[in-house]
């Protein structure tokens, strides 16, 4: 009883702060600090006008995108090898590749800012925050499709293709229906991380910024914050939506390759 | 060269794996190759001097500032990693051995969402609740607990240590979870049945069994904890600087790459070394008690 008491007090200490976003974007006054003054809606109306918003998050959509489906695609081949085969030097191969996990962001960062700018001499472009974004992301995106990889029965695909199918038909066919909701589920994980990233983006991108690197720019004008918070809240009303989309796609995944529940995306 | 590869379970395993592990390599590997590179060369002014040398981490051995910043760093990654893991650890404990299987899942949902919301704004929103005029103050003014704002509690260390540990609060739980869903509960039958208190069984059953998940879980923690510039940034104040805002002050305004580029590679041998010490205590710890 009491540690249930504990876990709902630690509860409201995690949303403690979302909780002030809509709280402050729908508050009449400039300043962001109690007492609050009124209603209004104008921050709001502001995001539809603001011309430079919308080309960061432009970009922002765009890295997001291909950041899902290419960090998907890596995550499926590895997922599958995973599952699926033994091969040698099997945990060490898997390790190296979870390793972004434990890297701190700062060191992406400037190591693929030394690579691209100093050592090749290129641009940096949305693409360069594409690839970073892609390295970061394809390790949640393996322990997501882990779950829906894992306990998929490789005879079902010999099956496929003792009755006439190609490898990958076989895969196509068979195996790919069956992982298709973590697949999406991933995507759209993937989508949340790199629409929400900074560090990187702070240090790779090019000559027009993403939606976090301008919100990071807003943040320094006392002025612009009532709007920070009007975007912070369709953000996280956003992040909640497809993150609970992902969630129940997850679970169906799980649910079709038969493994039991053990929760969480980790 | 292709039919023999994949011929075999092994050929075919390491084939499909290789694209992962071929982008980990050329995007990870290899660039993080150049900054230990980087950091034995100099920059005179625009131009790259690529003669070897150890004039970068001279300077960061010699001047004081770059000692002070690493230390406080490294002090804050530690403080940050033994509260969000003392936090972490009950939560973890009451999800898997006090809620019903099918709610459990719920409980670890909601849990994760805070952490991939707008993580900018998160930290700006902590400024809100800490600050001058913050929630906590006018609260605690209202009720009548204190005359003046409580000052202490922004720009500095601690309100960085705060942010920090709320922000990476699931990355604690959900190894911690893992590792304690794993135990036999027949054992912690087995231990009260032989006469152990409920206490007991916790500190010389549970906990030892659970010891996996605590290990990943710190180690989760501290690690990314020294790369974040933006909490000592908005948080920190003058006085709550870390060794990650020199760094993007180096290779951003400085334009002195490789110095950024030495001062990486040594926070980031000393996160290693203390993360390796830690393991090799934590197993030697581990293996006193069997």
């Amino acid at each position: 009883m009491k540690l249930r008491i504990y876990a709902i007090a630690y509860l409201i200490f995690l949303y403690a702060p979302i909780a002030l976003l809509p709280v402050f974007a729908f508050n009449d006054a400039t300043i962001i600090a109690f007492p609050l003054s009124g209603f209004t809606t104008d921050w709001f109306g502001e995001l539809l006008t603001n011309k430079s918003l919308h080309t960061a998050v432009g970009n922002s959509l765009f890295i997001a995108i291909m950041t899902a489906i290419l960090s998907t695609l890596l995550g499926i081949c590895a997922a599958r090898a995973g599952a699926m085969y033994r091969f040698p030097v099997k945990a060490g191969i898997m390790g190296f590749i979870m390793l972004p996990l434990v890297l701190p962001e700062i060191i992406v960062a400037v190591s693929l800012l030394i690579v691209v700018v100093q050592i090749f001499g290129w641009g940096l472009s949305n693409w360069t925050i594409i690839a970073a974004h892609v390295l970061i992301c394809t390790p949640f995106c393996i322990a997501i499709l882990n779950g829906a990889f894992q306990n998929l029965d490789p005879s079902m695909e010999e099956a496929a293709m003792d009755l006439g199918e190609s490898r990958f038909g076989a895969f196509r066919t068979v195996t790919l229906p069956l992982v298709m909701p973590g697949i999406i589920s991933s995507m759209l994980i993937a989508f949340t991380i790199s629409l929400d990233e900074f560090i990187i983006a702070f240090f790779l991108s090019g000559v027009s910024p993403t939606m976090p690197v301008y919100i990071w720019g807003l943040l320094r004008f006392p002025a612009s914050l009532p709007v920070v918070m009007a975007l912070g809240t369709i953000l996280v009303a956003l992040s909640i939506i497809l993150l609970t989309i992902a969630e129940i796609l997850r679970r169906r995944g799980m649910a079709r390759a038969g493994v039991a529940e053990k929760g969480g995306f980790l | 060269m292709w039919r023999r590869l994949t011929a075999t379970e092994g050929g075919r395993g390491l084939l499909m794996v290789s694209p992962p592990f071929f982008y980990a390599l050329l995007l990870m590997a290899v660039p993080l190759g150049a900054i230990v590179l980087f950091s034995f060369w100099t920059q005179d002014f625009m131009a790259l001097d690529t003669t070897f040398t150890l004039d970068n981490y001279r300077e960061v051995s010699e001047k004081p500032i770059y000692r002070a910043l690493l230390e406080r760093s490294l002090y804050v990654s530690a403080c940050v990693t033994a509260v969000t893991v003392i936090l972490a650890f009950p939560v973890a404990y009451f999800v898997s051995f006090h809620v019903r299987p099918e709610r459990k899942s719920l409980w670890l949902f909601l849990i994760t969402i805070p952490f991939w919301t707008s993580y900018l704004i998160r930290v700006f929103l902590w400024k809100v609740i800490l600050g001058y005029n913050g929630v906590i103050n006018t609260g605690l003014i209202n009720v009548g607990l204190i005359d003046e704002p409580l000052t202490f509690i922004l720009y500095n260390v601690n309100a960085v240590i705060i942010t920090l540990a709320h922000a990476f609060a699931p990355f604690a739980i959900l190894p911690i979870f893992v590792a304690l869903e794993k135990i036999d509960r027949s054992l912690l039958e087995a231990s009260q049945d032989l006469g152990e208190s409920k206490v007991m069984t916790f500190f010389r059953v549970t906990l030892p069994l659970a010891m996996p998940g605590v290990v990943a879980a710190v180690l989760i923690v501290f690690i990314p904890t020294i790369g974040d510039y933006v909490t000592p940034e908005l948080m920190g104040g003058a006085g709550g600087k870390l060794i990650a805002n020199m760094i993007q002050t180096q290779f951003l305004a400085l334009n002195n790459a490789p110095l950024g580029a030495a001062l990486a590679v040594v926070a980031m041998v000393c996160v290693t070394v203390i993360a390796l010490v830690f393991v090799l205590l934590n197993r030697r710890w581990l293996k006193g008690r069997s």
